[in-house]
Formats: structure tokens, C-alpha cells, sequence
């Protein structure tokens, strides 16, 4: 294959968006998960178990954690491709991050759902 | 000896600043193959530092028309202008200047959406009368946004640039044609040559000859001693624009749009000293009567600063609010350059070499003229000039502010025209070069380069400078012009035994200095003997002991040759292309 | 005053070093430039690019004493002894202080620099409101000297792929111009990781631009655009 510069993957605009989006939403949840925190009457185990009990906190805390993880995507991937020159370690590099994020975000469902 | 590299186009342009750029916008777009040659990228050629604006009779915000404008331009001239030339200068100027907007030029802009226009100096409407508002303006950076316009017009028309390749010689072969031209990449330190049918000159002015100059370190005249080396007369040298406002000390430019926008000029004693000198135009009188009434205040003990040394120009009355909004470059320049906030302060400032008048002459299509073995002015074949660089004449013995740029856009067009049909009527192929053709222009390189010890180039520029200051300066007196000649002779022989330490390849800046010098010294050479030959005073050459204009002896052009130093004389054009001629009479503004 | 600069001379060296100064320097001498040019009297072996010393041509960009910035407009009396000069960070060198701007120009020329309105030009100019020429200041006194687009390290990481300051100052400045008909060509042109989405609001180039000029805040505005054309 001929060497070339090649670019204009049309994909910038999203990828920029999704990082922002995902940070506001991850600003929200947490000025919200503070909050409750400190309105907690008593700091003990009780008191932290109930707050996770209702659907409305633990899918808050679901989105918090997948916006975590498009957030992370999108800043690693830029990180490989500023410093990982070469297209296939990058991939490999690509896919392992994905594994990761997933991983992570599936253990944040089975936490979340097992308190 | 080795031969040297060659590469072959229709057409080369020397020089890539305004007319330049013009010029090959015009050769491209006929999809000619050009080379275009420049010391520097494009955009850091001179037209950058032009200011104020350019003129055109558009009547944007008062009544106005071309003939107001020719009549300003051949006044201005201290008719030595061709009125031929100007005539067709000021009726191209419109088309020109919206052809400009078109490129995309970001001109300022009135309420109606029309280019703004400014007054400026020796402008008026109705043959004298008032100052007229007649200079399109970018803010004080004119000539930095047409600069940047041209190129990326020419970038959209696929021109071909050699950025930092420095002409060195014209080859010309036995019949005078011009065959292209010998240069030297500053990278490498290779010398290549450029055969073209059409080779254009438009390398802008020398003003470096000066100490005191307004211009950049680039304007060393490398056309015009490259035409005097290759036996074509340089015209009206003696010819030099003082700008009345350079920042005292620095030398860096203020716009002429300052007084236009309404700023004037005071002495020590706070006195408005223009109204004596121009009672109708004040402070927009014509560049050499304001610099020469500045430069009497300053000799009559009316300077202000310590010594006495400069003239204030005071705008502060125009308000933050004008100045940041019409002349932003000139508050930025003067707190950096003179420390002063124009907010605030007057700006010190001096009369200060500016443009060159003179060049290599040329018909109103770029063409330039040399004389043949019969004393009759030909055409030379394959060489064309325009900008500063050339001498059409529409400047004649004083250009008016705003016409520079108007010039280089009109006659860098006009050239570039003339090069497409040249072209197009021209089947055959390129005629051969001469076997010797390079030896000249190589023996000169192989002396910086081999040479053991010799002049210092510093010492010798700086001698030369120092002379055309002293001895040619606004005023000129004519025990300086002899003792000036003498020195210039001696600085013409130093020069041939310059020497260099850095004997480097890659971009040897050394180098490159001292081959500029050759062509500075042939233009200094140029002005000094032309200004001590013309016993008169005219425009920007002021005599003392010919304090008057002699239209009897000296309505003619001066034709400075290399070879002796040898002066010839040509008439001036006084029948405009379809108009009446305006007769020459006192300058009064 | 005394000087260190960074030398190299391909004909003659291996590798860079930094040399010593000490130049003698005179009332009259205001600016950075004033002392190069007397150092280069004293050693014609050093090369720089200069020429119109006043801050329009954009010729003398170099790294001052840290900081990119042109030679002509630094005044000498601001800056700190030893000066230490080096080239502009992130081009290859050609020789002292001479960079190899070649990839800066070709991001330059990859916005396609040029008003682009295909219709039949009117007989006299296009008209444009005071207030829409308004638009291009702060956009269109770009010299294209190149201190921002050096001192940006997303353009040090992806020279080759990232515009860089300068010539997204410059894309923008042909989208804020009412006579450009191209603004979705150039907002596609730029749709892109690398192209745009680099600048990470570092502002080292608003910092160093010597025109104070400001392109963080016009890829801002190309930012919006894009935006507003996607939602």
C-alpha cells in the first residue's frame, strides 16, 4: 500500500460532542450523588445501602458510569493516536481499551444491582 | 566549467510581492507554466508594509472621476510624470481595485456597503480645489491584506513558487534578447537556470541605500542591478520619496492616512507650520513639500526633542475610539517603535526614505525600453518590469501616497497581459542559450567563495549608506553631490573586493548579503550620478543652487547606464493617450 | 549583552549546540533584532530570516528565551539575561535559527485560503455591511509567522494532520466573510479527529501570538457552526 496522509474521518464533530455531553452528565450526577450524600442523616452502611435502593439512583449511576466510559474512549483513543504511530498496535491497543470500558461498566451494573 | 542545472517555463516572474503576485494571477489563469521567484515567502515581500490605501476615483463618498486623478498624479510628478502613463493608471484604477474586492480583499466598508475611502496627500477633487476622499482602505494595513489576497488568489490558480530563490543575473544573448534569469536557492546554495520566453521583473525598490529608510532589510534593488549589469538604463534614479512621517530614530513607517483621517503635523512651538507651506491642503500637500517643510522647521531650529532632531504628529483630537477603529497598526507601531501612545502623544517623527521613483524603464504594458546601437529606444525581447521596481513613468519626480499600490496592481496586470499575448503570438521554441552564459553571474559566486580576505560587507554597505544619506538627501547641495559621486566611486570598487567568511552551502545569509550590496551599490551609483547631473530642483530632487524647476533644460527623463556611468536623456510624454495635456505650471498646494 | 543561541550548520556540524555572546550594544538599539543584527556583523556564520523590522512580515519568529515571538517587536530591555534563542519548536531545522516552515504552509494551503463565491461578480464591488467587515478583524491581520501553530503541542504531536492555530484562524476568517460561499465545503474539511478536534484549548497560541490575535477563540466559532449544523 502507498504511504499516505491520510485524513477527514467524519467523525470529529460527534466524538467532541460526546465528550462533552458525557462530562456534563458525569458533572450532574455528581453534584447530585454529593448532595444526597451529605443530606444522609447518619454516615453508615444503612443509610449508603437505602440510597442505592431506589431504580431512579442506581440507572443515574449507570449513565454516570457509561458516560465514564464513552469519556474514556474518546480521551484514550485520542492518547493512541497522538502517540501510537503504528495502525495495527494501535487497533489492538483500540480493542483492549474497549474490552476494559465494557468490562468496567458491566461490573458497575452487577454492583449497582447487588447492593 | 560544469554546467549548471536548467529547467525550462513559458514564463518567470522575479518577485512575488504585490506586482508580482499580479502578474502571475495573470499568467496562471492563462494556464501558462510559470516560475515565480522570491527571497522570501510571498507574503513577507514589502507590499506588506503599505498602509494607508490605494486610489481609485470609485466616488464612494464624494463625487470624483479619473481625470481629477490624473491631473493630482501628473501635479504630484512635478510633470515629469508621462501623462500617457498616468492616464491610463487612473481610468484602469476602478477596475483594478473591484477586481481586488472580488479576490476577496477585506476593504473597509461604508454605511451603504461600499469600499470606505480616506483622503490622502495631494489628492483633491475638481483640479486642485479640496482634498477629495479617494484612498480604499483596509484599516492601516492596506497593503498587508492585498498582499495576502494576491497570494491566495494565485494559490487558488495553481501558480508554481520558488520560495527563497534569489535571482542573480539576466541572460541575455547576442541579439539583447532576454533568455531568463540565473538563481541561487538559499537553501541548498544551488544554482539553477530559469529559460522562459518572458521573464518579468518586479523585485520592488532599493530604499536600503539609505540609513534612514522605511523599508525592510528585502529592498535591495536585486532587478534593478541585475538590468544595469545586463547593459539596460535604470531612469530617474535620482528620484527618492522622503515620507514625511517615519518614527524618528526607527525609521518604521506612519501612514499618510494619520493626516488623512485628520491628524497634522507641529513644531517645537506647537505651531500647525503646514498652513504656511500649503494654505489650501495643509498637512495633504504632496509627500516632497512636507517633507521638505519639515525638514526646514527641523534646520530652522523649530524641531521638537532635545536636539531639535524631529517633528511632532499629533491625532489625539481624533479620539480612541477613531484611531482604534481606522489606524490600529499606527497605535500598535508607535507605542513599540517611539514609545508613545498616540492616544495620548504626538509621535516624533522625520522625513524618511521611502520609495523609489525611478526604475527600469517600461512602456505602459511592462515592456521595458532600453536604447539599440542607433540611440533608439527599442523594446528589449523577453523582459518585462512593473511595481517599484519599474519606471513607467507615472511617478515622475514624486509619487502621490496611494499610487504605489495602485501601480503594482495596474501595471503588474498590464505586464502580465502583455507577457499571455506575447506568449501566444511567439510559436517558436525557446532560442538556445549561449555556451558562456552563466560565467559572468558564476565567477562572481566563485569570488565570495574563494576569496582569502577583502572588504568587509558591513563597512562597505554601511559607507554607502551613510554617503546617500548625507550627500543625497532631501536637500542636496552640489559640493555634497561631487563629494557624493567621488565617494560612490570608491564604494563601487570596494565592493567588487567584498568578502565573506561563512563559504557554507545552506542557507548562507552571508552570501546572500554581500550579492545584495553588488545590486544596492549599482542603484546608489545610479542615484548619486543622476541627482549630481540634474541642475534643477523638481519634486523629490531639491538643489540648492538651482532652487527652481527648469522645464526649459530639464522636462526630460535621466538614463543612468552601467557601462562608465554614462548618462543619456529621453523627453517626457507630455500628450496623454486621449485627453488634453496638462500644461506644466507652478506647484502650489 | 550577552547571548545564547542555538547553532547548527548542516555543512559543518553533527548536531546542534548552543554558543555564547557577548555583543556590545548602542543607545539607539531597541529591539531583539537590533542586537541579532549586530551579532550577525560579528559572525557572519549565523543565520536568521528578518525583514521588514517592524512586525508585519513575519520573517523573524524564534523562540525567546522560552517564549515564541518575533525578533523585530521583542524589546531588549524586557527580556532576561542571558538570552537564550533557539528556533521555533516543532519544524525541522535548516540551520540556526532557520526553520523548514513547509508543513506549517501546507496546512495553510489545505484550508483553501481563498474567498470562494462563484456567482457573476457584480460591475463594481460585492457590498458587505460595516458590521459584517466587522466579522474578519482579529482574523484577517494574521502574518503567518507561525509562533502559535510551534508553540502548540497538538501541533508538535500531529504536525502533518493537525491545521494547526494559524490555519484555523485563516479557515475561519474565509467562514466569517458574507462573500464566501463555501462554508459547508470548509466546515466538511475540517469535520475530522485530527483536523479541528486536536486543539485542546491549550491557548499557548493566544499567549504567544505576537499580533494579539486570537485563534482558540475562532476555532470556538467553528466549533458552534458545526454544532449548529449537526443539531
Amino acid at each position: 500500500m502507498v504511504n499516505r496522509e491520510v485524513i477527514g474521518a467524519h467523525y470529529g464533530l460527534r466524538d467532541w460532542l460526546v465528550q462533552r455531553i458525557t462530562a456534563v452528565v458525569m458533572s450532574v450526577f455528581t453534584v447530585i450523588f454529593l448532595v444526597k450524600l451529605f443530606l444522609m442523616p447518619q454516615f453508615d452502611y444503612a443509610h449508603w445501602s437505602a440510597l442505592w435502593h431506589g431504580n431512579v439512583m442506581r440507572f443515574a449511576a449507570l449513565l454516570f458510569f457509561v458516560s465514564l466510559g464513552l469519556h474514556a474512549w474518546v480521551g484514550m483513543r485520542n492518547i493512541f493516536m497522538d502517540y501510537v504511530k503504528n495502525t495495527n498496535l494501535r487497533v489492538v491497543l483500540f480493542a483492549f481499551v474497549i474490552l476494559a470500558l465494557v468490562t468496567y461498566v458491566a461490573w458497575a451494573v452487577q454492583i449497582l444491582w447487588g447492593i | 566549467m560544469m554546467g549548471i542545472a536548467k529547467r525550462q517555463f513559458d514564463a518567470v516572474v522575479v518577485g512575488a510581492g504585490g506586482s508580482g503576485l499580479r502578474a502571475a494571477l495573470q499568467l496562471s489563469e492563462a494556464n501558462l507554466k510559470v516560475a515565480v521567484l522570491s527571497k522570501v515567502f510571498p507574503t513577507r515581500s514589502h507590499t506588506v508594509a503599505a498602509q494607508g490605501g490605494v486610489s481609485a476615483s470609485l466616488g464612494n463618498e464624494e463625487p470624483d472621476n479619473w481625470h481629477w486623478h490624473m491631473y493630482d498624479t501628473v501635479k504630484g510628478s512635478d510633470y515629469l510624470g508621462d501623462q500617457d502613463a498616468i492616464e491610463y493608471m487612473c481610468r484602469k484604477a476602478p477596475e483594478v481595485v473591484v477586481e481586488l474586492e472580488h479576490y476577496g480583499m477585506p476593504f473597509d466598508r461604508l454605511d451603504n456597503g461600499k469600499i470606505y475611502q480616506r483622503p490622502f496627500g495631494g489628492h483633491t477633487s475638481n483640479y486642485g480645489e479640496r482634498a477629495v476622499k479617494r484612498a480604499c482602505a483596509a484599516a492601516d494595513r492596506t497593503g498587508h491584506a492585498m498582499l495576502h489576497t494576491l497570494y491566495q488568489r494565485n494559490v487558488r490558480a495553481h501558480t508554481q513558487f520558488f520560495v527563497e530563490w534569489m535571482a542573480l543575473d539576466l541572460i541575455r544573448n547576442s541579439q539583447g534578447d532576454v533568455l531568463g534569469v540565473i538563481a541561487l536557492e538559499m537553501e541548498t546554495g544551488e544554482v539553477m537556470m530559469f529559460q522562459a520566453k518572458s521573464t518579468l521583473l518586479a523585485t520592488g525598490g532599493a530604499g536600503r541605500i539609505y540609513s534612514a529608510s522605511t523599508n525592510a532589510f528585502i529592498n535591495t534593488g536585486d532587478g534593478l542591478g541585475m538590468a544595469a549589469r545586463a547593459g539596460i538604463p535604470l531612469e530617474d534614479m535620482e528620484f527618492w520619496q522622503f515620507h514625511p512621517t517615519g518614527v524618528a530614530g526607527a525609521g518604521v513607517l506612519i501612514t499618510e492616512g494619520v493626516r488623512g483621517e485628520g491628524g497634522f503635523l507641529l513644531n517645537k512651538n506647537g505651531e500647525r507650520f503646514m498652513e504656511r507651506y500649503a494654505p489650501t491642503v495643509k498637512d495633504l500637500a504632496s509627500r516632497d513639500v512636507v517633507s521638505r517643510a519639515m525638514a526646514t522647521e527641523i534646520k530652522e531650529g523649530r524641531g521638537a526633542g532635545k536636539d531639535g532632531e524631529f517633528i511632532l504628529l499629533k491625532l489625539d483630537h481624533l479620539g480612541a475610539d477613531v484611531i482604534d477603529k481606522r489606524l490600529p497598526g499606527i497605535r500598535e507601531i508607535a507605542k513599540k517603535f517611539a514609545n508613545v501612545d498616540p492616544v495620548k502623544d504626538p509621535i516624533p517623527v522625520v522625513p524618511t526614505c521611502h520609495y523609489q521613483m525611478g526604475g527600469i524603464p517600461t512602456n505602459v504594458q511592462g515592456q521595458v525600453l532600453a536604447a539599440n546601437a542607433l540611440g533608439k529606444e527599442v523594446i528589449v525581447k523577453g523582459l518585462y518590469a512593473a511595481g517599484e521596481c519599474a519606471c513607467v513613468s507615472v511617478h515622475g519626480a514624486n509619487r502621490l501616497g496611494t499610487n504605489s499600490l495602485l501601480d503594482l496592481l495596474v501595471f503588474g496586470k498590464s505586464a502580465g497581459e502583455q507577457v499571455v499575448k506575447d506568449i501566444a503570438a511567439d510559436v517558436a521554441s525557446l532560442p538556445d542559450l549561449p555556451s558562456d552564459y552563466a560565467d559572468k553571474t558564476m565567477a562572481r559566486l566563485a569570488r565570495l567563495d574563494s576569496s582569502k580576505d577583502g572588504e568587509s560587507v558591513n563597512e562597505v554597505g554601511s559607507e554607502m549608506r551613510r554617503t546617500m544619506q548625507l550627500h543625497c538627501g532631501v536637500f542636496r547641495f552640489p559640493d555634497g553631490l561631487a563629494d557624493g559621486v567621488e565617494k560612490m566611486l570608491k564604494v563601487g570598487e570596494r565592493v567588487k573586493s567584498t568578502f565573506i567568511k561563512d563559504k557554507s552551502k545552506v542557507f548562507n545569509t552571508a552570501r546572500i548579503e554581500a550579492i545584495e550590496l553588488d545590486n544596492l551599490v549599482e542603484v546608489a551609483m545610479a542615484t548619486m550620478i543622476s541627482a549630481h547631473a540634474r541642475t534643477e530642483s523638481r519634486g523629490a530632487h531639491d538643489r540648492s543652487d538651482h532652487p527652481d524647476r527648469d522645464d526649459v533644460n530639464w522636462m526630460k527623463h535621466t538614463l543612468w547606464f552601467k557601462e562608465n556611468n554614462r548618462l543619456e536623456y529621453k523627453p517626457v510624454q507630455l500628450k496623454p493617450m486621449t485627453v488634453e495635456s496638462f500644461e506644466p505650471k507652478a506647484r502650489v498646494y | 549583552m550577552r547571548f545564547e543561541i542555538y547553532r547548527f550548520n548542516p555543512d559543518v556540524d553533527s548536531k546542534p549546540r548552543m554558543q555564547s555572546y557577548d555583543v556590545e550594544m548602542e543607545p539607539t538599539d531597541r529591539m531583539l533584532l537590533d542586537g541579532l543584527m549586530r551579532l550577525k556583523v560579528q559572525d557572519d556564520t549565523f543565520s536568521f530570516r528578518r525583514s521588514c523590522r517592524e512586525g508585519v512580515c513575519g520573517s523573524d519568529a524564534m523562540n525567546i528565551n522560552g517564549k515564541n515571538g518575533l525578533a523585530c517587536i521583542t524589546k531588549l530591555a524586557d527580556l532576561k539575561e542571558p538570552v537564550v534563542i533557539r528556533p521555533l519548536p516543532g519544524l525541522p531545522v535548516i540551520r540556526d535559527l532557520i526553520v523548514d516552515m513547509s508543513q506549517f504552509f501546507k496546512q495553510y494551503h489545505s484550508i483553501k485560503p481563498y474567498v470562494t463565491n462563484d456567482t457573476p461578480a457584480p460591475e463594481m464591488e460585492r457590498l458587505q455591511s460595516p458590521e459584517d467587515r466587522e466579522e474578519l478583524n482579529g482574523l484577517y491581520e494574521c502574518i503567518l509567522c507561525a509562533c502559535c501553530t510551534t508553540s502548540c503541542p497538538s501541533f508538535w504531536w500531529n504536525p502533518d494532520k493537525f491545521v494547526g492555530p494559524a490555519g484555523l484562524l485563516q479557515a475561519y476568517r474565509f467562514i466569517a466573510d458574507t462573500r464566501d460561499l463555501a462554508t459547508n465545503e470548509r466546515l466538511d474539511n475540517l469535520e475530522d479527529p485530527y483536523r479541528l478536534f486536536r486543539c485542546h484549548s491549550i491557548m499557548n497560541c493566544v499567549d504567544v501570538c505576537p499580533k494579539n490575535l486570537n485563534p482558540t477563540k475562532a476555532i470556538g466559532k467553528i466549533k458552534d457552526l458545526l454544532v449548529k449544523r449537526a443539531v
